[in-house]
């Protein structure tokens, strides 16, 4: 159909265009039918309008109006969109993906001693702490403090630069005082020069200190920590002569004994002693076995909760018992003992045969609270039952031994009010807040010249000391520190100090002249040991792993010297009883805490308070009621407290807390409770009698997570339990008030993954790690006191309690309750925009975008763990939070309802992995946080379509049943019943109570 | 109009739907007379009311202002009572408007003549009941903004409603209801706006009725195409009468919480609905009655036959607490069981109570014709059982949320202050929205009274024995 070209026409056209104007192809010159279609087809429609005036009028009215729409589009409701900028990398850092996330193996100090971790970092901020696998105390899990650390890394109220008295400073400032205060003390061979620490186990910090003791020989070096282990060290001295320190293996022990002793929640050893007694508890099918646990306290604790028998016991009464157990025992050098009640004789007769039956099976440990005497009883208890080497294991020291605990520091005290003292260091402690009330420590503080106070707040002593040094997190440092059976971790930083914060090493270097960082000092020492061989291959590698091998130190045959039975300790009338906060745990830097202080307490519920707890026979006798206002007089020193009816607490004693009452913790902290170290004195630092407990009249209100702990009839529904003897004889016991629940419905195929979790109530012992590590990896935020009265808080996860039996002595039981994932869910139904639906895996999925906040799910949500933002409650205002955050999960606007997710960011994030390297999750490749955390690995999650899942077998197993079964909702969660080992004797639970 | 100001001795009519000796003029008159006042001649007490009325809807409008800025946790709701004071008073204002409907719908389709006089304030209470209720859940949802995610619209998202939920067939049903009470309320008053276009002597006013009786000349074809038309819509508000609230019970009957989840909740709902809206109607009219001198038109025997209404609603209300009662028993489910017990000694029992005393014991007094006529005793009766019907919801609501199946998830309710005020504030809308309509439009159907009237005169003539 072409034309032919008409080349001379051509030559024509382009003559008379005079050689100027640009052509494309002969086409165009011949202006053809052709090159118009190909000038149509490429530039179609709008733009071969361009050569029409009309059409470019209408073309430039459209882009006028695109440009002022397009303007419209950067308005916004609250005109104040952020200006963000998308700046690149530069210089890509190793191994940095921008969207994925890097761990890094660290460790925290607990009560001194070393918590192995792993920490997830997106592009250089950490945002969630997990256990380290490979180190000992962690073994992959952590305590609820570890999940907290991240938050008091990111606190915006945690110390921002040196003050000097109160008026802000600067690091060279310091130097420029410190140093020659130091060097004149150096040179007076260390007079003048105290320093003072918590716990150190830190082989480098301690070979620092050592190194300036060598030195200069007067000056001291001071270790206090206000909840260490005192007692427990002077045991040991006592028993054997010489220091050690003690290891149990739980894991090995058929009969466990545990007097006055909360071993599942110690800072140190905790969380690897939980799951050890856990793995010896957990019954299926096929391991119908398990230890019997022995638990004599003076108040409910997470350990007790586990116990088969369970005494409620005044402390001054447990020595008594031990010296009962002894005598039983027939540790030489210990006559039979008067028996006290029939309830004692009874526990105590029991535990002695279980004991005798296992010897070299069995553990019995005391608790710090009890007097040196009763420790090296128990020592030689454990010597006759033949457990040393087996589950009891001595140890050299972890932590030094000079100059520590309560003696030392009023050693310090009396050497400040005699004048001996010009310089002091303090590092990471807080005295003026928590040393024992007796010695007047702030007003001696005041009397020192140069006091330097180095902590993550500008707490109470920092408010004292003449000069405040803000520390470095520990995930801002480099260091090492020993665990409780010596084995090193290693601390590497995940962030560079985020307000400047200087380590002790480097603090202390840099007083004593040097410039080293802690980074030097820790290579630097580490180059010097003489077990390191090459540091350049070592050192990685140790790095990497977060720990040393093969540090934990060797095991020890101490002779034990000959024990005498001490007298018991004297404690009249109604007795206090200091105890760790559940929440807020040991070290006063958690005090700003607002995930733990928002924590349900165990056993009370009771968020952002601490309160004076009595029993309720006690409360009968006093006639108080909950949140009574009562003054509590030890010694002539007051204190006043809220008080709380706790049932399963022993009589006549009153339970307070550490840990609240600051006045320099931080906006959360400040003003919250009462300070219970306004009554301790450093003769009575657990426990002492002449208590006076007058009503003030007036009452505070308590804010408490769970208002009702009666299961109301509806145990099977709820929580079933049973006894170990039950299940041998009755496999089936768990089933058999079931009903037969059927549908008219097919059930839906689930063809790949099908998630599901199963909860061991057994083991679980209200720990509050999988809450806090929730909170962590969800973004959930806090709500404070006010909104939890109202019945607002925001957990995804809870641990529900409820209580069985007497009033006095009643069986405690654990629910974790989060969301069931229903099969057939009743929320799902429900919402009129489709907001919560199932997917494909069987979840049941939160929208949250596409949420309008009807609320109609959670009122047919027959679990009740929905949550609701009934106001903004997600901080969206302070930048240190935003850091925080896990950019995997949204952060949540008001009016939107959440709820457990079954972590669905790590379920996705795993499937693209596995889907890109094409394969299928293997089981246990998916952790949720609350799994991870958990120390006593009650929570298993995974794939119920793997028959080798360890959930499928759970799930199969016939202690396995559902919450509210009989509601049909089908839930992707289960519990397995609540085992117990009573001893056939004594009948289920301590008292002679039977089911 | 003068003759108006001096108020004659009220003669109360007890057997007859019109006092004696109504002329078409008079009926006419009378009820157009409100309407057509000056504004200066307006009678003292309908500013004052209005004022009053005005400030409350002030308060309802700061409530809400305030509602959006900070959320609904201004409220006194949580886990586990999400709904309160929102929703409690949601089914409480659309209960109230279903006597309008009743009447004139359902009366219309079986001939009650007694509606007549009754009807259009009835209608008119209905819209503005459905008006207040229809803005609770709108604005009790978290992010009210995006309420439009109910409506069913081809969305970019490629996102529709959740049909299955009982919340998005609330949409359908509250707006068809608005929607067909709304047409068949103005479509009844098109004759009467072309009575007061002829009657009104200020130019503007003229045009105004004559703009909304939408060229009303009252011919044959006029008057057979507004019979047909009013049948029709009467047609279909009837079957919304049952619809509405059996739907809004839904919203508790298909969750599966003891207490909500109960078959007996849709006629349960209608019947209660029918008993405060009657009501609500009795304590509208008597004030209006008085007022404005109704007392041939709105006779003791309408009192009367509504009175036998509430008595027989009533009646159906209590079959629905017993059956509760029996079926908590009969059902051997110890959380039906336990709400039954959680009722009459738990916590709230006392609101349990006023609700049985209020809604069941007390109107049995209308067993009584001497009670039935009584206007003051009836029209305490009508607010104690305005009050035991927003219990009942209480009740339902409240109750049975705050305790359910785990223990451990209990909790209690306390309506904070921007509860209550949100409450008193939408009486505020409804009486700003009562008072206009006195004022601007009739708020008895001219013309059929005036057929009454016509048909009353025919009966006496065919035969002294018939009934009316």
């Amino acid at each position: 159909m072409r034309k032919a070209l008409d080349v001379a026409d051509l030559r024509e056209r382009l003559k008379a265009a005079g050689n100027r104007g640009f052509w494309r192809s002969l086409d165009e010159i011949a202006q053809t039918d052709a090159f118009r279609v190909m000038l149509d087809r490429e530039f179609p429609q709008g733009a071969s309008e361009m050569r029409d005036p009309v059409s470019r009028r209408n073309f430039l009215k459209l882009m006028g109006a695109s440009l002022a729409l397009g303007g419209l589009t950067g308005c916004q409701f609250d005109f104040k969109q952020p200006q963000e900028k998308l700046v690149p990398y530069v210089r890509q850092p190793e191994q940095i993906i921008p969207g994925r996330p890097l761990q890094y193996a660290t460790a925290m100090t607990r009560g001194g001693y070393a918590l192995g971790l792993l920490v997830t970092s997106y592009e250089g901020r950490p945002t969630k702490i997990e256990g380290n696998l490979d180190q000992s105390a962690s073994f992959g899990a952590t305590d609820l403090f570890a999940q907290a650390a991240i938050l008091n890394m990111y606190d915006p109220d945690r110390s921002t630069g040196v003050v000097q008295g109160t008026t802000a400073s600067d690091y060279n400032a310091f130097l420029n005082a410190a140093r020659p205060a130091f060097a004149d003390a150096t040179a007076a061979g260390g007079r003048g020069l105290r320093i003072l620490t918590g716990t150190i186990t830190s082989p480098t910090l301690a070979d620092q200190i050592q190194s300036i003791l060598v030195q200069s020989t007067d000056a001291v070096w001071y270790q206090y920590e206000p909840l260490g282990y005192e007692n427990t060290a002077a045991g040991a001295q006592l028993a054997f002569g010489e220091a050690v320190d003690t290891v149990y293996a739980f894991n090995a022990a058929d009969v466990v004994v545990a007097l006055d002793s909360d071993f599942m929640s110690d800072p140190a050893a905790g969380v690897r002693y939980s799951r050890d007694l856990a793995e010896k508890r957990t019954v299926t099918k096929n391991n119908k076995v398990m230890s019997r646990f022995f638990v004599a306290e003076p108040a409910p604790t997470n350990t007790g909760l586990l116990a088969d028998h369970r005494l409620s016991v005044k402390p001054s009464q447990v020595s008594g018992i031990a010296a009962q157990l002894a005598a039983a025992l027939g540790v030489p050098g210990i006559n039979a003992v008067q028996g006290g009640d029939e309830k004692v004789v009874n526990w105590v007769a029991a535990a002695t045969t279980d004991l005798r039956a296992a010897t070299g099976r069995s553990v019995v440990v005391v608790g710090e609270s009890q007097p040196p005497a009763v420790h090296a009883l128990v020592h030689a208890i454990n010597a006759t039952l033949g457990n040393v080497g087996r589950t009891v294991t001595y140890i050299d020291p972890v932590a030094p031994t000079e100059f520590v605990g309560t003696a030392g520091l009023i050693e310090l005290v009396n050497d400040i009010n005699a004048g001996e003292v010009s310089t002091l260091l303090m590092f990471g402690v807080n005295p003026v807040y928590d040393a024992p009330a007796d010695l007047g420590f702030a007003a001696a503080l005041g009397k020192v010249a140069l006091s330097v106070h180095h902590g993550l707040y500008q707490d109470e002593t920092a408010a004292a000391a003449t000069w405040h040094v803000p520390a470095a997190h520990f995930l801002e440092s480099w260091g090492d520190l020993r665990a409780f059976d010596g084995s090193v971790a290693l601390m590497q930083p995940l962030i560079a100090p985020l307000y400047g914060g200087k380590t002790a090493t480097e603090v202390i270097a840099g007083v004593a002249g040097g410039v080293q960082t802690d980074y030097d000092m820790l290579s630097e020492f580490w180059r010097g040991r003489p077990e390191v061989t090459t540091f350049e291959t070592f050192f990685p590698a140790a790095l990497n792993l977060g720990i040393v091998r093969d540090s934990a130190f060797p095991a020890r045959q101490p002779t034990l010297a000959a024990v005498t039975l001490a007298d018991a300790p004297v404690a009249e009338g109604i007795e206090i009883v200091f105890r760790a906060d559940a929440s807020l745990g040991a070290e006063s830097e958690y005090g700003n805490n607002r995930w733990l202080h928002e924590v349900p307490k165990p056993f009370s519920k009771l968020v952002w308070d601490n309160v004076a707890s009595v029993a309720p026979r006690t409360a009968e006798t006093l006639a108080l009621a909950d949140g009574d206002i009562v003054t509590l007089t030890l010694d002539g020193r007051t204190v006043n407290a809220p008080a709380h009816v706790q049932p399963g607490m022993a009589e006549d004693v009153v339970v307070v807390t550490f840990g609240y009452g600051r006045t320099r913790a931080g906006q959360a902290g400040n003003g919250v409770g009462y300070s219970a170290f306004a009554l301790r004195s450093s003769a009575n630092r657990w426990f002492a009698g002449g208590l006076q407990v007058t009503k003030t009249g007036t009452t505070t209100k308590l804010a408490s997570t769970q208002g009702h702990f009666s299961m109301e009839g509806r145990e099977h529904d709820i929580m079933r339990h049973g006894t170990l003897e039950e299940f041998k004889t009755n496999e089936d016991f768990v089933h058999e008030k079931d009903h037969k629940i059927i549908s008219l419905f097919p059930e839906y195929k689930y063809n790949g993954y099908k998630w599901g979790m199963s909860i061991n109530s057994t083991v679980c012992n209200g720990c509050n790690a999988c809450i806090v590590a929730c909170q962590a990896e969800n973004n959930i935020p806090i709500v404070g006191k006010a909104e939890i009265l109202a019945g607002r808080e925001m957990h995804w996860l809870r641990i529900d309690q409820y209580y069985e039996g007497d009033l006095d002595d009643p069986t405690v039981y654990n629910v974790v309750m989060l969301c069931q994932q229903c099969e057939n869910a009743p929320c799902e139904i429900v919402c009129p925009v489709a907001a919560t639906v199932h997917d494909n895996e069987g979840l049941n999925n939160m929208v949250y975008n596409r949420c309008v906040g009807t609320k109609y799910c959670s009122n047919n949500c027959p679990y009740k763990v929905r949550r609701f933002n009934f106001f903004q409650y997600a901080d969206q205002t302070t930048p240190s939070l935003k850091l925080q955050r896990n950019p995997e999960v949204t952060v949540r606007v008001k009016g939107v309802m959440e709820k457990c997710t079954f972590c669905v960011q790590r379920i996705s994030t795993a499937r693209i992995d596995s889907e890109r390297e094409n394969r299928t999750l293997a089981d246990g490749e998916v952790q949720t946080a609350c799994q991870q955390a958990c120390p006593t690995q009650a929570i298993v999650f995974g794939d119920l379509n793997n028959p080798n899942a360890q959930v499928v077998a759970r799930a199969a197993d016939p202690l396995t049943f559902s919450s509210l079964e009989v509601l049909n909702t089908a839930p992707r969660v289960t519990y397995m019943a609540k085992m117990t080992n009573p001893n056939p004797e004594l009948g289920e639970h301590g008292s002679g109570h039977s089911a | 109009m003068q003759a108006q100001r001096i108020k004659p001795p009220v003669i109360e009519t007890t057997d007859a739907l019109l006092g004696p000796n109504q002329t078409y003029e008079g009926v006419t008159a009378k009820i157009t007379d409100i309407v057509l006042t000056a504004p200066r001649k307006t009678p003292w007490g309908w500013p004052v009311g209005f004022v009053a009325a005005g400030m409350f809807l002030l308060l309802y409008l700061f409530s809400l202002a305030t509602l959006f800025v900070r959320g609904v946790g201004i409220w006194g709701i949580n886990i586990p009572v999400a709904w309160g004071f929102d929703i409690i008073n949601f089914v409480w204002w659309i209960g109230i408007g279903h006597a309008g409907t009743l009447i004139s719908a359902v009366l219309l389709l079986f001939r009650q003549d007694w509606r007549t006089s009754i009807n259009r304030a009835a209608e008119a209470m209905t819209i503005f009941a459905v008006a207040c209720a229809g803005i609770y859940p709108l604005v009790h949802t978290g992010r009210p903004w995006l309420d439009y995610w109910f409506l069913p619209y081809p969305a970019t998202t490629g996102m529709w409603p959740q049909f299955r939920s009982p919340l998005e067939w609330d949409v359908f049903a509250i707006s068809t209801y608005a929607t067909i009470s709304t047409l068949f309320w103005f479509v009844g008053l098109i004759p009467d706006m072309a009575v007061l276009r002829d009657r009104a002597t200020h130019i503007w006013v003229k045009r105004f009725y004559g703009a909304l009786s939408l060229g009303w000349r009252g011919a044959a074809r006029h008057w057979n195409r507004y019979e047909t038309a009013s049948l029709i819509l009467a047609g279909l508000s009837t079957p919304l009468v049952l619809s509405v609230h059996s739907i809004i019970s839904f919203d508790f009957a298909v969750s599966q919480l003891p207490g909500w989840h109960v078959t007996v909740f849709p006629p349960y709902f209608v019947a209660g609905a029918v008993y405060c809206g009657f009501a609500m109607v009795i304590n509208l009219l008597v004030p209006i009655r008085r007022w404005f001198g109704l007392h041939d038109l709105i006779t003791m025997k309408h009192f009367d036959l509504m009175g036998q209404v509430m008595l027989a609603s009533g009646l159906v209300v209590a079959y629905g607490y017993v059956s509760e009662m029996f079926f908590a028993w009969y059902s051997g489910t110890i959380y039906e069981q336990f709400l039954i017990v959680n009722r009459t000694v738990g916590p709230y029992a006392w609101s349990y109570w006023a609700l049985i005393i209020l809604n069941i014991a007390i109107p049995q007094l209308l067993w009584f014709p001497r009670v039935r006529q009584n206007i003051p005793l009836l029209f305490f009766i009508s607010i104690c059982v305005n009050i035991g019907m927003w219990f009942e919801r209480w009740v339902i609501v409240v109750l049975s949320l705050h305790r359910d199946f785990l223990p451990s998830s209990w909790g209690m309710y306390t309506p904070s202050f921007w509860d209550w005020s949100t409450y008193i504030g939408s009486f505020g809308l409804f009486f700003v929205l009562f008072f206009l309509f006195i004022r601007l439009l009739p708020v008895i159907s001219v013309f059929e009274v005036r057929d009454l009237i016509h048909k009353t005169k025919h009966a006496k003539a065919a035969s002294t024995t018939d009934h009316v």
